[in-house]
């Protein structure tokens, strides 16, 4: 089986500061990979040269395209990239307003991204929105609402929504339980997990948080300085941590 | 014992190294062999400590070996990638561990439902399958829609079972599966090895109930004569 998405030597400086070094990963469809680290660690830095929102001082990012097999997503052309961020990509953010329009209506959140890839019948591109809101567990008759008028919980969801309409096969999420109360990343978490086994999709997954990373992720990379210290399957990396670095990680939380 | 065995287990060494606490090295397996064909319930035994759980964990590649070989339905755990592990585990290697872990807010039907749904099992089908087991396992009717994160440790005990029973594994792992169970769900799980056991599951598990793994188990194997500074 090809990777979906395959990363070699992946680094970015900050000038003479280390953001992530020499990051490689082989990711699988159907794969969820968590990444973990303390604050700094290079987290967000990996995943947005990864997305692509980040110039990657080196490394490879190669993409296994539906047209043209695996490709190096760093050589392509800014359009080209544009497109497979619409299409086979998506981000979802930390803090949802980064993701969404928040002047305009949830079944626009939606509805924009299918018409992103050609969609024009108008009836057709409700009905799919309302499909999406109903999936991520938002009433249909809060359609024309703006996120604005939603709950931080509901916005991610809706952040969710716009991302996902579009049938992505590979979704990168930074933090995306984070500030959440405990209910609503419980019902985030399932949706998640239902999407993942439903859709196929890989998902590459930022968090701080060991329980949802148990959850969610297949497996684990544990980042310190940039670097990835240990890699793994996730229950594996969490109950026999290998570096000492991990080790710390995980004795200095509350177990899932 | 002739045959194929399903589970194969050779030379098989672990040290645990503790780096926060000065390095401290904790050799906990030396040398482990064992093996269990289709059909066969085999105990791990030996004193608390000895190391029972932690070679379950390895065979299951919830813990990392450090040498030898652990084969299971053709796959070597201790060498197989991370992608390995997970296609073994949906397919050929079930776990019963002693607690429940699950996403809170899931339905106790889907939780014992998942691992087929997983499989790509029909959703109805799933279902009906993970109906069934619940009522084996006497978990009342008006529980399944709930989640089990508040129910009785015996409750979360059964559900845990019957999500590790819910597919035909060919290859099973128990640990403590009737640890706290009554006379009657005790019966239940025992019935439920035995019908494993009759559909050709090799099984490796740990009993203290002396009672139960006299009844289901065919061989014992003792752990401790793999626990370095123990071993005669
Ligand atoms: N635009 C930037 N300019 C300079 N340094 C940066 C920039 N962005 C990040 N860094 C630095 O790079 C390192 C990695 O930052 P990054 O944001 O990737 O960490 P993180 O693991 O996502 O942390 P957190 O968990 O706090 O979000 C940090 O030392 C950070 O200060
Ligand atoms: N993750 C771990 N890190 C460090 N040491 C561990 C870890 N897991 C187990 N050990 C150690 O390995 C040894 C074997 O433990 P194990 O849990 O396998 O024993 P056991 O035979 O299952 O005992 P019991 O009958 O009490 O369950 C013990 O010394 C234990 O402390
Ligand atoms: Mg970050
Ligand atoms: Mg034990």
């Amino acid at each position: 089986m090809t990777p979906l998405l395959q990363v070699k030597g992946l680094t970015k400086r900050y000038g003479a500061r280390i953001g992530c070094q020499d990051v490689s990963f082989d990711l699988y469809p159907g794969e969820v990979m968590g990444i973990v680290g303390e604050s700094g660690s290079g987290k967000s830095t990996l995943l947005n040269c990864l997305a692509g929102h980040l110039e990657a001082d080196a490394g490879a990012v190669v993409f296994d395209t539906r047209a043209d097999g695996p490709r190096d997503v760093r050589a392509m052309s800014e359009p080209e990239r544009r497109m497979l961020a619409r299409t086979d990509w998506a981000f979802v953010h930390q803090n949802p307003r980064d993701g969404l329009r928040m002047g305009v209506s949830a079944g626009g959140n939606v509805g924009e991204r299918l018409m992103a890839v050609g969609a024009r019948h108008y009836g057709n591109i409700r009905g799919q929105a309302l499909d999406w809101l109903d999936r991520v567990e938002i009433a249909g008759d809060r359609i024309d609402d703006r996120p604005t008028a939603f709950s931080g919980g509901m916005q991610q969801r809706l952040q969710i929504a716009r991302n996902l309409v579009t049938g992505p096969r590979l979704v990168f999420m930074d933090e995306p339980t984070g500030g959440l109360d405990v209910s609503v990343q419980a019902r985030l978490l399932d949706l998640l997990r239902g999407l993942v086994r439903e859709m196929g999709l890989s998902a590459v997954i930022v968090t701080h948080d060991l329980a949802v990373v148990r959850l969610l992720a297949h497996r684990l990379m544990v980042m310190k300085s940039g670097h990835v210290v240990e890699a793994g399957l996730t229950d594996q990396v969490l109950d026999d941590p290998q570096h000492g670095y991990t080790q710390l990680l995980v004795s200095s939380v509350l177990q899932a | 014992m002739g045959g194929v065995a399903m589970i194969e287990i050779s030379g098989l060494c672990k040290n645990f190294v503790l780096h926060n606490q000065g390095g401290a090295v904790i050799p906990v397996m030396r040398d482990a062999a064992l093996s269990v064909a289709p059909g066969e319930c085999v105990a791990l035994v030996g004193a608390s400590g000895a190391g029972k759980s932690t070679l379950m964990r390895m065979v299951y590649g919830n813990y990392l070996a450090d040498s030898g070989v652990i084969r299971v339905g053709g796959v070597d755990v201790a060498q197989a990638a991370p992608r390995e592990v997970l296609a073994l585990r949906r397919a050929t290697l079930g776990y019963v561990s002693q607690f429940l872990r699950v996403v809170p807010r899931v339905p106790t039907v889907d939780v014992v439902a998942e691992p087929l749904l997983a499989l790509g099992m029909a959703r109805d089908e799933a279902l009906a399958r993970a109906r069934d087991l619940l009522g084996r396992l006497n978990i009342p009717e008006r529980l399944w829609t709930l989640s089990p994160t508040t129910f009785s440790g015996g409750e979360q005990q059964r559900v845990n079972i019957a999500r590790g029973f819910a597919h035909a594994y060919p290859a099973l792992l128990l640990d403590e599966p009737t640890a706290s169970l009554d006379a009657a769900n005790r019966e239940v799980v025992l019935t439920l090895i035995e019908e494993a056991k009759a559909r050709g599951a090799a099984i490796l598990g740990i009993f203290h109930d002396e009672a139960a793994r006299d009844r289901v188990c065919d061989r014992v194997v003792d752990v401790t004569r793999f626990t370095p500074g123990l071993a005669a």
